[in-house]
């Protein structure tokens, strides 16, 4: 790799000299993200996915083998009519009969061949989507951790990429039977012709197997080399068509292309090696076969002399020779398909093993209306690494209906209890109960219906505003729609909006602004109707005016509703009936207002000094405040 | 005039990516035209390929020959009872032009594919280049997936146009023409006979190109939206959990897939019908050749080796029939896939360097606005800007500040010339910044934006993203003035501590100081804080403030914030409304004046529950 990166982290490595700390795509080895244990079953994994089409796989496999059968009899049929059809002597009618089954195999051939490519293509087509489908299923389940470090470009590789080259394989598998077939059918009919002559002739055999043998190692390895560099190009260009604002913003295009055009030359290099080497085996079959004519031409021509043989044998000889290296040339061909397969069915078969951390108790409860809104935590540890845990022994419980703010500087839990709650992640020690269920015992979809959430940054999907705004609720109609719209103050710029509420959004909602996209994902959120409202940071991003609304619609929301609030602003949080303040994966304080204020700790200073925002606290003031809580 | 020719033009970006009917078959065949000139800029290899596929063809031709004349030869030694001797140089010729017909067979081949990679290799780079000047105005409106699909999906179709289409034809053309130029001189009447299914074949392959360049197309775009569902639903993985939603989710993609599996079992018929109908016509064809070749061989017309010679000819034939459907497909496939491409690379890059525009020269470091209007596309009736004028000096600290919508980050947008005004002009030190160059606009003027994109590698790398030669001290310097070299410290890899896509281990706050971190090692003349310290607490705000008072000194700085605190030391506030600068002054003289920037500060600053509740009433 020509690629210069820095290799050891700054900080403690103190030689100056200057050296470009620059890669495109991502710095990250693959293996890293999918372990690298080879679990040799790959084909039984896909095989699972074949297993629903058995009746498919019974019909076309009749079909190959009805097709093979014709496709051996023609070449037979030229040497009967050579031998018996064209002699001055018979009679015309002998050549007639013999035409009338060549028809006859044709139109049979004409069938088989139909049927069989259309089953097989379908059924290939099937499989496919198939995979794709559970694939994104599985990735539904996986645990947040690994979506959290795994690129959403190198997935897409593998739902795009790979299931394609997947494709590929599963069609021509059952012409590779196919071609099987006609290889041992050709050998049966050359031994039943003359077993002298088609021993001679099938002695290239071993040799072949030989060669494949040597070049099967070097082979696989340049064909997963080329996968590797193509995937790696094609992410960079992502992480390009991604970042692309970033990268003008910062003038990094012309590098960028620089470096990106190592990747392509990376890529070009290991894809030329991997086509030399898929391209190496055919002047050896082609070696093969002249071999096999020569030999039919000088042994068999003997034969025919010497009368042992008739020369329309010698004719269907030199046939099934054209025939019979064709599907060892056709099989070579499927062999690297197969090879790609394989190492395409190999990341598939990773994405589908990719562990499922959080999933549903065998006997997981469904949160119905009679459970209540509370949320506790009990002695909650919890980190994203075990052993550097961003939540210590913490304790609270909040009330159906009551609101809480969650309070605190960066860094210091808020957001990972909001997660919690929501079980995105699972404890390591203590208990998150909601509803008054410990929520491993809940059901994730009844979870979720029983909360709300709106996250820190406002993420909106392709689509109208309206199916934006009811992303969660299926049930919602317009009314409703247009209700939570009106409720957090969104109403007004969706009417602005070229088509109102069947606006489609761009990317992202690229189209509108930060604040909007905060008061749909409010929107959102509202018409949900949950028991539960979880805030988190949201209203940091937004301007004092969209807060007025976001203030008047929280109010109403959080009526008969279990609200926790990740607030900044004094004024969100003096609405709550009770305030948590954390600090460092501690809970450090509790209460309400009042409470706090009487405490005249960290809440009670920030109070006096009449900042607009809790973060607003000096540091050296929360030190010494955190030593008077301690 | 100019506003129009712009809309236009933007109509046809959305059309290209997205809609399938604009892929005119002129396109297509331009397209095809394209890639055939852009493959012999490789002409060695590329006149390699064609001269060994014209060198395979022979030797392929010259084995039914030999064949026959073995078969001839055999009969007229078993006929005269000469010497077995006479079968020897056949036998020899026979093995060699097969050992010959492999070697130009693999040359032919790799030479082929080495054309596709290098093409390959050619536009990609074009590609990312294109999407890298490419500006924001094209974004907005295109979908990142369908540029995906573009630079992936299409680059295959027109990567495997030299291999599967091009050379294939000329393989199949000459062994067509040369053989039936052979055939024919032996004999006429039976040549016609063999050679009877090629125009059926060329019929069927015609129809079932245009068919499968339909579908084809639309497949493509089905599954572009199929990628979308699913890239869409990644990248948003968090709300989707949030909302337990994955069965809304299953519902899009069953959706989305079905229609994409629908058509590509379409594709599949349409092929198989037509391949099955050609291999029937060849058989056919060699039913015919056997029967009335028969006949002459009987009645002693023709030699059996010469029936022998023609039916093996037919039979090399057959896999190059079978694959003509393979080969036609290359050819719609890179019609559509090229056009694609092409329209991408060739997608005029609205915002671009003026010929021998001069480098950006700072002197004073003045930074001046006339009458700036500007609207964004499609939207030409609502004006995100219109007549902003002001000026800011070196050392000047300009806060911003307004309703959203108001047009903030659309003006701090136009200052690097993410987007160019439609009226009015923006100069630095009395150049106009669009007769620059673009690059050194950038480097003079640098944003910190809402939305900071981090990439996947280590934070150092992120930090130096702008200047990645830069020192060590530099980077290091840089994140302490953004308040995060101590939490850098902290990291188990420290300063190479990967940052995941999008940087999602990193909370909103640290992903912003960042964020600030890369853009101070810009040292630009204009250094803009576009709302990019909301998630960052109000205490390391002010010692990022802090720290950044002597930096300051050098530059013009613009702040863009909804919190009063992070602006109101500004020397300069300006109140946007409506696109508008409708108040402005210094924090003071603002306060005086009892505008909306007075109401703002009131409510921001006196939070009390009296102030709070009266002001929410009047919503």
């Amino acid at each position: 790799m020509s690629k210069v990166k820095s290799s050891e982290p700054l900080g403690t490595h103190e030689d100056d000299s200057p050296r470009m700390r620059a890669v495109v795509g991502s710095d990250r080895i693959e293996e890293e993200i999918f372990g690298r244990v080879f679990d040799g079953k790959v084909a039984q994994r896909i095989w699972q996915f074949v297993r629903p089409y058995k009746r498919q796989v019974a019909i076309s496999v009749a079909a190959v083998v009805t097709y093979t059968g014709t496709q051996l009899t023609i070449p037979l049929l030229i040497s009967y009519a050579i031998d018996y059809g064209m002699a001055a002597e018979e009679p015309q009618s002998l050549l007639l009969k013999i035409m009338a089954i060549f028809a006859v195999i044709v139109i049979i051939n004409f069938i088989s061949s139909r049927v069989q490519e259309l089953v097989t293509g379908r059924m290939a087509e099937n499989v496919l989507f198939d995979i794709r489908r559970a694939m994104f299923e599985h990735l539904q389940r996986v645990s947040l951790s690994f979506m959290d470090k795994t690129e959403v470009g190198r997935l897409m590789s593998r739902l795009q990429g790979d299931v394609n080259s997947m494709q590929e394989f599963l069609e021509t598998s059952v012409l590779a039977v196919g071609d099987l077939l006609l290889l041992f059918g050709i050998v049966a009919v050359m031994l039943w012709l003359d077993w002298q002559l088609a021993l001679m002739v099938l002695t290239v055999i071993p040799i072949l197997f030989a060669v494949r043998i040597l070049w099967l190692a070097p082979a696989r390895a340049a064909f997963m080399a080329a996968h590797e560099a193509n995937s790696m190009t094609n992410g960079a260009l992502a992480e390009a068509i991604h970042g692309v604002r970033a990268i003008q913003a910062m003038d990094r295009a012309n590098l960028n292309a620089e470096l990106y055009g190592q990747l392509v030359d990376n890529t070009y290099k290991a894809q030329l090696r991997a086509s030399k080497l898929s391209q190496i085996m055919i002047p050896i079959v082609d070696t093969l076969t002249g071999g096999a004519m020569a030999v039919v031409a000088l042994a068999g021509g003997l034969m025919v002399v010497s009368g042992r043989i008739e020369v329309g044998v010698m004719v269907a000889f030199l046939f099934y020779i054209q025939r019979f290296f064709d599907p060892i040339r056709s099989l070579t061909m499927q062999y690297s398909v197969m090879q790609r397969a394989m190492a395409s069915g190999h990341r598939l078969t990773e994405v589908l093993d990719v562990d499922i951390d959080v999933q549903d108790a065998q006997d997981a409860t469904s949160l119905g209306d009679n459970d209540d809104g509370s949320v506790e935590f009990r002695n909650v540890t919890f980190g994203y690494h075990p052993e550097h845990p961003v939540l210590k022994d913490v304790n609270f419980r909040v009330k159906s209906g009551e609101t809480v703010a969650l309070v605190g500087p960066t860094g210091s839990g808020k957001s990972s209890s909001m997660a919690l709650i929501h079980r995105f992640y699972d404890v390591q020690k203590g208990t998150v109960l909601v509803g008054g269920h410990d929520v491993r015992d809940i059901m994730q979809k009844s979870l979720g219906r029983h909360i709300a959430m709106v996250l820190q940054e406002p993420y909106l999907f392709t689509g109208t505003v309206r199916d934006n705004i009811r992303y969660a609720s299926d049930w919602a109609d317009d009314d409703a729609v247009v209700e939570a719209a009106i409720a957090v103050g969104a109403h007004d710029f969706i009417e602005a909006l070229p088509l109102g509420y069947d606006t489609v959004l761009a990317e992202r909602g690229s189209n509108l602004s930060l604040g909007q996209r905060q008061l749909l994902s409010f929107a959102r959120a509202l018409v949900t109707d949950a028991k539960i409202l979880i805030m988190d940071e949201a209203t940091a991003n937004i301007d004092s005016y969209t807060e007025m609304q976001i203030q008047k619609a929280l109010r109403r929301l959080l009526e008969g509703r279990t609200g926790l609030v990740i607030a900044h602003r004094l004024a969100t949080i003096r609405n709550a009936d009770r305030i948590i303040v954390l600090q460092k994966g501690q809970l450090v304080e509790q209460g309400d207002h009042d409470e706090l204020i009487e405490l005249g700790g960290l809440y009670a200073q920030l109070y006096q000094l009449n900042y607009s925002s809790f973060d607003d606290l000096p540091d050296k003031l929360s030190d010494a405040d955190r030593a008077l809580a301690t | 005039m100019k506003k129009n020719a712009k809309s236009d033009h933007e109509g046809g970006a959305d059309r290209i990516f997205r809609r399938t009917s604009t892929v005119d078959a002129q396109a297509g065949l331009g397209a095809i035209a394209r890639i055939t000139r852009m493959s012999f800029r490789y002409p060695i290899m590329a006149g390699l390929a064609l001269v060994a596929t014209v060198a395979a063809v022979l030797m392929q031709l010259s084995i039914p020959v030999l064949l026959g004349r073995a078969v001839d030869q055999t009969q007229a030694v078993a006929a005269s009872n000469a010497a077995p001797e006479t079968l020897y140089p056949i036998a020899t010729l026979l093995f060699c032009a097969s050992v010959a017909r492999g070697i130009f067979t693999l040359i032919q081949n790799y030479t082929a594919e080495s054309v596709g990679h290098s093409l390959a290799r050619d536009i990609r780079n074009l590609t990312y280049g294109k999407i890298q000047s490419l500006p924001f105005s094209f974004h907005d409106r295109t979908h990142s997936g369908d540029l995906i699909t573009v630079g992936m999906l299409d680059l295959e179709g027109v990567r495997m146009f030299f291999s599967t289409a091009l050379v294939r034809t000329v393989l199949l053309g000459l062994l067509i023409g040369l053989g039936a130029t052979l055939l024919l001189s032996t004999h006429l009447a039976l040549g016609l006979l063999a050679l009877s299914f090629v125009p059926f074949a060329g019929w069927r392959s015609t129809v079932m190109r245009l068919t499968l360049r339909r579908t084809w197309l639309i497949l493509q775009e089905r599954l572009g939206v199929l990628s979308q569902v699913m890239e869409e639903n990644l990248s948003g993985i968090r709300v989707v959990r949030a909302f337990a939603s994955s069965e809304h989710e299953m519902a899009k993609f069953e959706v989305a897939s079905k229609s994409a599996l629908k058509l590509s079992h379409e594709r599949i018929e349409t092929r198989v019908k037509n391949t099955a109908a050609m291999t029937m016509a060849f058989f056919i064809s060699m039913g015919l050749v056997l029967y009335f070749g028969g006949r002459q061989v009987a009645s002693g017309e023709i030699t059996l080796g010469t029936l022998a010679t023609f039916l093996t000819f037919m039979a090399i034939l057959q896999m190059p029939v079978r694959q003509l459907g393979m080969m036609v497909n290359g050819y719609a496939r890179a019609s559509t896939c090229g056009a694609r491409l092409f329209a991408l690379i060739d997608h005029e890059t609205e915002i671009d360097n003026l010929p021998d525009a001069p480098d950006l020269k700072i002197t004073n470091g003045t930074l001046k606005l006339e009458n700036v209007s500007f609207s964004y596309a499609g939207n030409t009736d609502l004006p995100a800007l219109s007549g902003i004028s002001f000026e800011a000096h070196k050392g000047e600290t300009v806060g911003i500040v307004g309703p959203p919508g108001s047009g903030k980050t659309t003006l701090m947008h136009l200052l690097p010339r993410f987007y160019d005004p439609l009226v009015g002009s923006i100069t630095i030190d009395g150049q106009d910044i669009r007769d620059a160059t673009l690059s050194s606009v950038r480097k003079a003027v640098a944003v910190v934006q809402q939305d900071s994109f981090l990439f996947t590698t280590s934070i150092e790398n992120n930090i130096a993203y702008a200047d990645p030669y830069t020192e060590t001290q530099q980077i290091r310097g840089v994140a302490e003035s953004a308040q995060l070299h101590d939490y850098i410290l902290g990291l188990p890899d420290k300063y190479g501590t990967i940052v995941g896509e999008r940087g999602v281990s990193l909370s909103g706050g640290q992903r912003q100081r960042l964020s600030i971190a890369r853009t101070l090692m810009m040292k630009p003349a204009v250094l803009i804080f576009d709302d990019s310290t909301a998630a960052i607490d109000a205490g390391t705000e002010s010692r990022i403030r802090k720290a950044l008072r002597e930096y300051a000194k050098d530059r013009v700085t613009l702040i863009v914030a909804h919190r009063l605190a992070s602006l109101m030391h500004a020397d300069r506030i300006l109140f946007l409304e409506h696109g508008q600068i409708i108040e402005q002054g210094s924090h003071e003289e603002l306060l005086k004046l009892g505008g909306r920037y007075c109401d703002l500060h009131d409510l921001q600053m006196r939070p009390s529950a009296n102030v709070l509740a009266t002001e929410v009433d009047k919503l």
